[in-house]
């Protein structure tokens, strides 16, 4: 050991890493810290009163009631205990980079060496009259989906306001509970940000099958009811009767104590290629952040448990001294019904899609996304080859003759760049 | 009690001791065994949970189900006896089982 690894290596064994926020960033560099071989004090902050679950069911099986919180937790509570990583539930109210302290809630103060801030996104609210009648709910955590539940005997209509993933998930897991659901959204069709038409078009066909109204390009004046919400007001006058309201309209990431502190901030904190922010000492990870994608050739701010862990990862190696690049491939998940798409890549610029299967009918469907030929992102539903196959042929920038890979007869593996070392490469800390 | 024995592909071995019922990854991440990523949660959706069950004890652990396969052939280092490790139960009963991990999880 040479002189300084040898003071790197006193300063890890009684400096302090304190995690704001315990969400799926915070968990995973819980793990990573120790994997790097962190060996001193981690303190973990969050302001939910339970350790650190798994977001997407919510919107899922667990809103449907199949799934109990502490089968949701991302590592067991003896992963803490047995990783000497202290956990503490409170609320940071401000930062103080240069004293290096934090302040909880109630004025008490902490000290920190290295600091995370894994702070997540919160549900972007509706700004309408009635916008806080019981029976309004949004859905970012576990006491969202409490309360819900708790409305859910009573429930005969509901309506979600926004067809994007977790609404339209949300729709799905109220028809399988019999409840009747309307979507209201905003665009003409589902999904609009995030994918091609065609595969709106295939995913509004399904809801439809399975008996949800979707009401698409309509606006929203105000929810009505007394004192419980009965309906929905929509631009057009049309009342839409619900006594359940969900709202999936996106998040705001959490960005503001940060702000505060003179951290620099663009829609996220801005963090560089390992997770490091304007500040000394301070990094951030997961929905809060904002990074250089290289793929993309901007800075990006997703929403994803992949995209958390990967950023925890680089952060993790950063605070141990070892640069490891945010570089994974993006990639996304959903299911709704029997349907499980597999999105691999980011589709934004895309040129060209080319579809393997028909969004007219059926249960399945990959559409490839293009750009100078190449595939750049791939969203497949029920078809997990495909989705394997993109994830390597994104990573070999593979431009496949587009006859083949629209023919179901085409084995995909007979496209890609067998050589061992155009394999992806995923690190592995 | 009971052990799992993770192997990694430079030879690295993780011995777990556990004695909760669950899968594989999650005996894995719960004792931050690196190389196991689990970042579906479980959904085998993800494809970072690759592992190849030892000889001895593929017929315990059974063989992969159609999902798994679709997803796992794509892989360059798929061998027979892979698994996603989301998918593999593991009980009590299963002392000593042994799994390695491939070079890269796709
Ligand atoms: C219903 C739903 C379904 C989803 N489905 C999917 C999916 O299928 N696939 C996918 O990849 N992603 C999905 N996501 C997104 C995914 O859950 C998020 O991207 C992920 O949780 C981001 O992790 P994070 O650690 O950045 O933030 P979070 O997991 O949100 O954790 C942040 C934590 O910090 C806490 N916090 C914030 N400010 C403070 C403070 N000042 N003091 C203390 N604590 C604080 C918050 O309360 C929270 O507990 C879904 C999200 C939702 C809500
Ligand atoms: S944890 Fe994602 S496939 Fe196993």
């Amino acid at each position: 050991m040479s002189p300084g690894e040898r003071s790197a290596a006193a300063a890890m064994n009684s400096s302090r890493v304190v995690i704001v926020g315990a969400g799926h960033a915070s968990a995973q560099l819980c793990a990573s810290l120790r994997q790097e071989g962190w060996a001193g004090e981690i303190l973990l902050i969050g302001d939910e009163p339970c350790l650190p679950y798994q977001r997407p069911p919510l919107s899922k099986t667990f809103l449907a009631g199949e799934s109990a919180l502490d089968e949701l937790l991302i590592r067991k509570p003896d992963f803490y205990d047995k990783q000497a990583i202290t956990l503490r539930c409170a609320r940071v109210r401000s930062l103080d980079p240069e004293a290096r302290e934090i302040r909880l809630g109630h004025g008490e103060t902490l000290a920190y060496d290295k600091l995370v801030l894994c702070l997540g996104a919160r549900p972007r609210r509706l700004v309408l009259p009635g916008a806080e009648l019981a029976g309004v709910h949004h859905l970012r955590d576990a006491a969202d989906i409490e309360a819900i539940r708790a409305d859910l005997p009573a429930a005969r209509r509901a309506v979600i306001v926004g067809g994007g993933y977790i609404g339209l998930e949300t729709a799905a897991s109220l028809r399988n509970l019999g409840v009747a659901v309307t979507v209201l959204e905003a665009a003409d069709r589902v999904l609009q940000r995030v994918t091609a038409p065609e595969v709106s078009t295939f995913y509004e066909r399904v809801h439809r099958e399975e008996g949800v109204e979707l009401r698409l390009g309509v606006g929203i004046t105000a929810l009505e009811g007394d004192g419980r919400v009965s309906g929905v007001r929509l631009a057009d006058g049309d009342l839409v009767a619900a006594d359940l309201v969900i709202v999936g309209i996106g998040v705001v990431p959490n960005v503001e104590i940060a702000d505060r502190a003179g951290v620099s901030v663009e829609d996220g904190i801005v963090i560089d290629s390992c997770g490091r922010t304007s500040a000394p000492d301070i990094y951030a990870a997961g929905d809060c952040a904002s990074y250089f994608d290289r793929r993309q050739g901007r800075r990006l701010r997703l929403e994803s448990v992949p995209n958390a862990v990967e950023q925890a990862k680089s952060v993790a190696a950063a605070i141990c001294g070892r640069e490891k690049e945010i570089a994974a491939l993006p990639w996304f998940w959903s299911d709704q019904y029997d349907l499980k798409l597999q999105i691999a890549g980011l589709s934004t610029g895309y040129e060209e899609v080319v579809l393997r299967g028909d969004p007219a009918t059926g249960r399945d469907l990959a559409c490839f996304y293009l750009a100078r030929g190449r595939i750049i992102a791939a969203d497949c539903v029920n078809r997990p080859h495909e989705f394997m196959f993109s994830k390597r042929a994104i990573a070999q920038e593979l431009a496949p003759d587009k006859e083949l890979l629209t023919d179901l007869t085409t084995d995909l593996r007979s496209l890609l760049d067998r050589s061992p070392s155009r394999a992806p490469r995923a690190d592995r800390s | 009690m009971a052990t799992v024995t993770f192997v990694e592909h430079d030879g690295t071995v993780h011995q777990v001791d556990h004695d909760e019922d669950g899968s594989l990854m999650e005996i894995a991440t719960n004792h931050a065994v690196p190389g196991i990523e689990g970042d579906c949660g479980g959904e085998a959706a993800c494809g970072t949970c690759h592992v190849i069950v030892t000889d001895e004890w593929a017929g315990t652990v059974g063989p992969r189900t159609g999902r798994e396969q679709q997803m796992l052939e794509m892989s360059p280092e798929c061998e027979a006896n892979s698994r996603l490790a989301c998918q593999v139960a593991v009980s009590s009963a299963m002392d000593g089982l042994k799994v390695r991990l491939p070079e890269f999880q796709m």
